[in-house]
């Protein structure tokens, strides 16, 4: 007789009154998502990289199409010891950089406004939602024109760019509160300043950690293209250069640079949002 | 002796559900109310509206209670954001205002939980937070919905066990939602009975100390309340039955 491992009270009152089933040890499913393996999201990436060396390596991808891991590699120690790729990164996170304060800063604020009052209600949000219309990118001739080519009209589209996520999802969920939680603070007699700070903004949060995910992410795709636009500086630089000159591997060390920065950087707001949400728990720990 | 709670020709109508027909109710200091009735029969609306909750609602009548008054719902309700004793210290201020969460805290036996977050508990556990965060305001009326409703049978029975022992000891007037005639019966010293929107009976449950004679009174009075909620029919030789 075939022993089950048994786990449940279900299944061992069933087991106790019937023969069990020949067909060898069998598990009980599990619904849901099983344990974590650490690194595991390395799998696809490492498999990516895998097949982009063996390709190089065997000639199946030709040089001028996409050169050698190790030729991007080589190009980019070249650099370094050149001191420009350190140069140019660290235009661009600077950029970047202050797009996002300023973006993240002003989306709180103004959301606060809009979520937390009526009044503000009815005068920001149907603003904003008609912004959400156009795409950020499409306003650059018209922010060319105001604000002229310079750092200036960068920062603030990048900052655009950070701000509409995060308002979205933090006005969302500002006004997203539960009832119940409404009622629990009308029945303990909270204050309103006691009812924002520890009912509405700590309920808030979740939205707001989702929006700060989508602006960061906003950051660096508005970095992109406003350093495509008359830089002298920065990656984005580096890589039309690159093209004028028919370096791919210069281009390719580029857009690397651009997948580590925006990886690491949403590595570090979720890594943030365990933190600060370590309350909950959720399916995918 | 002036009620605690005095309610005059209450009428409650909502929309959706819910309604009140006319309800004359008093409730003295110190007394255990429990309010019984079906699904529908607007227990939880009369609850509310002491409670100030019913904000939908159109309706007349007058109402007095006390300025102190907390509410346990049929959910604990904690904030999953805030730690056990933030919980339960919720809204409160003042140099002690931890130490009496504290205290409150080990009155429902749950010392040393303090920096828990509310989902490592137990539901039953998560319920006598909520308990404590309502006697440490010290109200003079408590106004329970249910709270035992979503509990299993033994957690049940130790959460009616430490109930009787704090309203002995904090001694509010205390408002009781249930369905459960033998709860009723067992924790409160008078059982209200609503049905369809209007007191159908008023009970004092004066039971002696026990014994035979105690059996005799439960047992009355329990054929009683089921018959005033229309289904003494149904229980002929029934050992127990909860759920109405």
């Amino acid at each position: 007789m075939t022993v089950i491992p048994v786990s449940g009270l279900a299944v061992g009152g069933r087991a106790a009154g019937r023969a069990a089933p020949a067909s060898g040890p069998k598990r009980k499913r599990r619904l849901g998502l099983g344990a974590p393996v650490t690194y595991g999201w390395m799998l696809g990436p490492g498999l990516l990289l895998a097949f982009w060396t063996i390709g190089s390596a065997t000639g199946f991808i030709d040089p001028r199409t996409l050169p050698a891991p190790w030729v991007a590699l080589h190009t980019g120690l070249e650099l370094i010891q050149q001191g420009r790729l350190q140069e140019h990164l660290a235009i661009s996170a600077f950029r970047a950089g202050q797009g996002l304060v300023w973006g993240v800063s002003i989306g709180v604020v103004v959301a606060l406004l809009s979520g937390l009052t009526l009044l503000g209600g009815y005068l920001i949000d149907g603003v904003v939602q008609l912004k959400r219309a156009i795409p950020t990118l499409a306003l650059i001739p018209l922010f060319i024109l105001w604000f002229g080519i310079g750092e200036g009209m960068k920062v603030i589209v990048i900052s655009l760019s950070v701000f509409i996520p995060i308002y979205v999802h933090t006005h969302n969920a500002l006004r997203a509160i539960e009832m119940k939680h409404v009622e629990l603070a009308e029945t303990l007699g909270l204050s309103p300043m006691a009812f924002v700070r520890h009912v509405v903004l700590p309920g808030a949060l979740p939205g707001f950690m989702l929006g700060l995910r989508f602006g960061v992410m906003g950051a660096w795709l508005a970095l992109v293209v406003v350093e495509q636009l008359n830089a002298t500086s920065g990656i984005g630089y580096m890589i039309n250069l690159a093209r004028t000159y028919a370096q791919s591997d210069v281009i390719l060390l580029g857009l690397v640079v651009y997948a580590i920065l925006g990886v690491s950087s949403d590595a570090a707001v979720r890594l943030l949002e365990r933190k600060v949400l370590s309350y909950r728990r959720t399916l995918a720990k | 002796m002036t009620p605690t709670v005095s309610i005059r020709n209450l009428v409650r109508r909502f929309t959706l559900k819910g309604v009140l027909n006319g309800i004359d109710l008093d409730i003295q200091r110190g007394e255990f109310v429990a309010l019984l009735g079906r699904s529908g029969s607007g227990k939880s609306t009369l609850l509310r509206a002491l409670a100030d909750l019913d904000r939908e609602a159109t309706g007349s009548g007058e109402i007095i209670v006390p300025a102190k008054i907390s509410v346990v719902f049929q959910d604990a309700r904690l904030l999953p954001w805030k730690r056990v004793l933030d919980n339960v210290v919720l809204g409160l201020d003042g140099a002690d205002a931890r130490r009496r969460g504290e205290r409150a805290l080990a009155e429902v036996e749950l010392a040393g939980r303090e920096a828990s977050w509310p989902y490592e508990l137990s539901g039953g556990e998560q319920q006598r937070v909520a308990l404590a965060r309502s006697l440490v305001r010290e109200p003079e009326l408590l106004l329970a919905d249910e709270p035992f409703g979503a509990l299993d049978a033994l957690t049940r029975i130790r959460m009616h066990v430490l109930f009787r022992k704090l309203s002995a000891a904090h001694d509010p007037a205390i408002l009781l939602v249930t369905h459960d005639v033998d709860e009723a019966v067992e924790l409160a010293d008078r059982v209200v009975v609503l049905d369809d929107g209007k007191i159908a009976a008023d009970l004092a449950i004066d039971l002696p100390a026990s014994g035979e004679e105690r059996r005799l009174r439960v047992a009355t009075l329990r054929r009683q309340l089921l018959t005033s909620l229309g289904v003494e029919n149904l229980i002929d030789g029934a050992p127990a039955l909860h759920a109405v």
